[in-house]
């Protein structure tokens, strides 16, 4: 491992340890499992201001469960229920230990993704839960898997006594797809493929987290070229993804104009995507060691092309932020209080409407973002959808900003050495962590590789740490708001339940 | 009041297709073309092992493609830009699993023609009122992005008398996303069987159509067709709007006549004027 890795000898020292560099005012990251020739190993991450933290501890086979981490660190939660429908392994004192990613039947063997042992169809155990709610004309009303209009599936259970929502839980189990098993064995070219349809409206920040843990396993860096080529397609990710939780908005409160605006505007977005690249996702850029191409566009093509979007998307922006009919609908809907959103440790457009400020391109920069000047957002503590909302507009204006720089420095720096945008991925063993700022927040990829062939890797969307959250911004809130809410979460499924 | 002069500023934005071909991007691609007639050989074996998702298949030295489990890497074009092409073409949807193989396998003609013509029976009552519903069994979440593209103003597809509805009772076309999950099972067969007759389904993507590069797995059933029966495919990872809108067209045979070559001269001339030589996606390596 590149970073350094405290090993604890026991689990309740592991936990300890966490839990102290968490109580010190680190960012936990996330709970990983990876399976050992003797056990099962879990990796704890934590990030300071400028790095991350590494905690480990193996749990010999015939260890079916350790204590939990959740009670001293709320935002483990989903991990460890995560870790428990995977891995089978139970997290003594969890709160909701119920099962999150797939439901297997009692008794049924796990897939404990890394250990390279096949694994036949399973069916999941789809009882259903029982209410948490009761009282005088409670009821729940389940919302999905099958949703009204063009949705990905996911299952909402919403309790309620006909207006309000007190409570409300979320079932993610019906798009798990077993992509963590698939990765076993593949080897790092088509892996990157892979990441790409981990969550596919935010393919280019999963292949740069995939391919920069693999880079850093390697130990080799990336031509200063192609980290602006993955600049450029990152942002315009990200531009894609905000102009989509905005047109969302604005479709619920009903501002047909905005909405037919802005869906052009996002059609327009994918279609200089795929005039970059051939992609509307921006698939088949980044690969591990570069790039495969720079953008096919004259960079004076490219810059006029950002800068018209810029100016139409603006336009229209500022003018759906002075209609009240529309302002109306976001104000103190959907609150996550900052003191939540620390103690979860949001993420993203989320924990930066809740005053979580931390954005990983800044942070750890990566690609070709050291090289790149970036305006700071103004901290917003309201932790409303229009707080989202604000941080979302603001980001896209600093992704033009950062496309234009690219764009300007590639122009500059010209071709790299020998016209090479990729260099040449030596085989090397080892583990590392690769991570990029998604527009939905910080990705990690966990990723271990022997050769060529990768051993396990362990994909963390913004999507999965974010949605844990989602539930705690109903209270106060009635059904009407659920869209809005929903819609400035900004998240994918694919990439929670994968 | 400011968003009526707004909404009317731009003019209009919306595709002629499918009354004429529409001029979409230069740079995208959304399928890969096989030389039919390329010289036999013995390399193109390994051409076949490094495909991604096994989409490539040599007989005799020969290749074929099946753009059921493409998923457009242009992986086998930077290796054999002689034999294998990205390709602009969008209206690459087929009526039958076995049409998706290029070049074509001639043999299962009189079966697929019966296929089509069971499928043409059907859908005759439709007419210009098509209600679809989406279900997403199991997607990376961008074919999302792609099928509500198409009420956006440009594809507009409510002008040819296509709408989404919400309820599977009013809906004509099961529109279907994703690898077949093993959680989606039952919500897509029940949503499938609560539709009223007649129905069509449309396998949207490489996803569906095979389970694309995730494939099967304890958790993913490796496409849609072992759970509902389906009628028409559509290739892409994802499939692009006009890619969709072609795929719809087609199951409830609304497609111009004219503007439906599919293959042949049109694709060849987009791809002559665009690529003149052969695939650029990688050369530039």
């Amino acid at each position: 491992m590149t970073n350094e890795t405290t090993t604890a000898q026991t689990p309740e020292a592991f936990i300890s340890s966490v839990t102290d560099r968490v109580n010190q005012g680190n960012r936990f990251c996330g709970l990983f499992a990876s399976p050992r020739d003797h056990g099962t190993r879990l990796l704890a991450v934590v990030a300071t201001d400028e790095r991350l933290i590494l905690d480990e501890v193996v749990l010999p086979t015939g260890v079916g469960e350790y204590p939990s981490l959740t009670p001293g660190v709320p935002a483990a939660a989903w991990y460890e229920r995560e870790i428990h429908d995977l891995y089978g392994l139970d997290a003594v004192g969890h709160s909701e230990p119920a099962s999150l990613i797939f439901p297997f039947p009692p008794g049924s063997e796990r897939p404990r993704p890394g250990s390279g042992e096949p694994l036949g169809a399973i069916e999941p155990d789809t009882t259903p839960l029982p209410a948490h709610l009761s009282g005088e004309g409670v009821f729940t009303i389940p919302y999905g898997p099958v949703r009204s209009g063009v949705f990905e599936s996911i299952e909402y259970l919403v309790e309620t006594p006909g207006e309000d929502i007190p409570y409300l839980r979320t079932r993610v189990f019906y798009k798990h797809r077993g992509v963590e098993k698939r990765f076993e064995n593949m080897d790092v070219e088509n892996g990157v493929l892979l990441a790409e349809r981990v969550e596919g409206v935010a393919s280019v920040a999963h292949a740069i987290a995939f391919c920069s843990a693999i880079e850093r396993i390697v130990g080799m860096e990336i031509s200063a070229q192609s980290g602006m080529v993955r600049v450029i397609h990152a942002e315009l990710e990200r531009i894609a993804n905000h102009l989509d939780s905005t047109l969302r908005h604005t479709e619920a409160a009903g501002q047909a104009v905005a909405y037919a605006r802005l869906t052009t505007h996002k059609e327009r977005v994918l279609r200089l995507q795929s005039q970059l690249c051939g992609s509307r996702f921006g698939r088949g850029v980044v690969v591990p060691g570069g790039v495969t191409a720079p953008p096919r566009l004259e960079t004076g093509q490219l810059l006029a092309a950002v800068t018209e979007l810029e100016s139409s998307i603006r336009g229209d922006c500022r003018l759906l932020l002075a209609t009240p009919s529309f302002v109306d609908r976001l104000r103190s809907t959907g609150v996550l209080s900052p003191e939540l959103a620390q103690l979860n440790a949001a993420l993203g457009p989320v924990g930066r409407g809740s005053d979580q400020m931390e954005d990983v391109r800044f942070t750890r920069p990566y690609a070709g973002y050291r090289h790149l000047g970036h305006q700071l957002l103004e901290p917003r503590v309201d932790g409303d959808a229009l707080a989202r909302q604000y941080i979302r507009l603001e980001e896209m204006w600093g992704a033009f900003h950062l496309i234009r720089q690219a764009a300007d420095e590639l122009d500059r720096a010209g071709s790299p050495r020998g016209n090479r945008w990729s260099e040449v991925v030596e085989p090397a063993t080892g583990e590392a962590i690769g991570w990029a700022e998604a527009p939905q927040g910080e990705v990690l990829y966990l990723v271990e590789l022997d050769g060529r062939r990768l051993c396990r890797v362990k994909p963390r969307s913004a999507s999965f740490h974010n949605l844990a959250l989602f539930p705690a911004t109903f209270p106060k809130n009635i059904l009407t708001d659920f869209v809005f809410i929903e819609a400035s979460f900004g998240l994918s499924i694919a990439g929670v339940a994968c | 009041m400011p968003w009526i002069t707004r909404g009317l500023a731009r003019g209009i934005v919306t595709t002629g297709y499918p009354r004429r071909p529409d001029g979409y991007d230069p740079g995208f691609c959304s399928t890969v073309v096989v030389d039919p007639d390329h010289d036999v050989d013995a390399g193109l074996a390994d051409v076949a092992t490094r495909c991604p998702t096994g989409a490539i298949s040599v007989d005799e030295g020969r290749a074929r493609l099946d753009r059921g489990r493409c998923i457009l890497c242009g992986r086998c074009s930077e290796l054999r830009p002689d034999v294998f092409r990205l390709d602009p073409a969008y209206e690459t949807s087929v009526v039958g699993r076995s049409k998706l193989v290029v070049p074509d396998l001639d043999e299962d003609d009189a079966t697929l023609e019966m296929t089509r013509a069971h499928l043409a029976r059907r859908v005759k009552a439709l007419r210009r009122s098509i209600h679809i519903r989406h279900v997403d069994a199991g997607s990376d979440g961008s074919e999302e992005w792609e099928v509500a593209a198409l009420t956006n103003p440009i594809y507009d597809v409510q002008r040819l008398g296509i709408y989404f509805t919400a309820s599977p009772r009013h809906a004509d076309v099961l529109l279907v996303t994703g690898l077949g999950s093993a959680g989606m099972v039952q919500p897509l067969r029940h949503t499938y069987d609560v539709m009223p007759h007649p129905k069509v389904v449309i396998a949207a993507g490489v996803d569906a159509a095979s389970g694309g590069l995730v494939g099967r797995g304890y958790a993913a059933r490796g496409g849609i067709e072992e759970l509902v029966p389906v009628d028409v495919y559509v290739p892409g990872s994802p499939p692009s709007p006009f890619g969709l809108l072609h795929g719809i067209l087609l199951s409830v045979g609304l497609l111009p006549t004219k503007a439906s070559p599919g293959t042949g001269s049109s694709m060849e001339r987009a791809t002559g004027r665009l690529f003149p030589e052969g695939s650029p996606r990688r050369n530039a390596r």
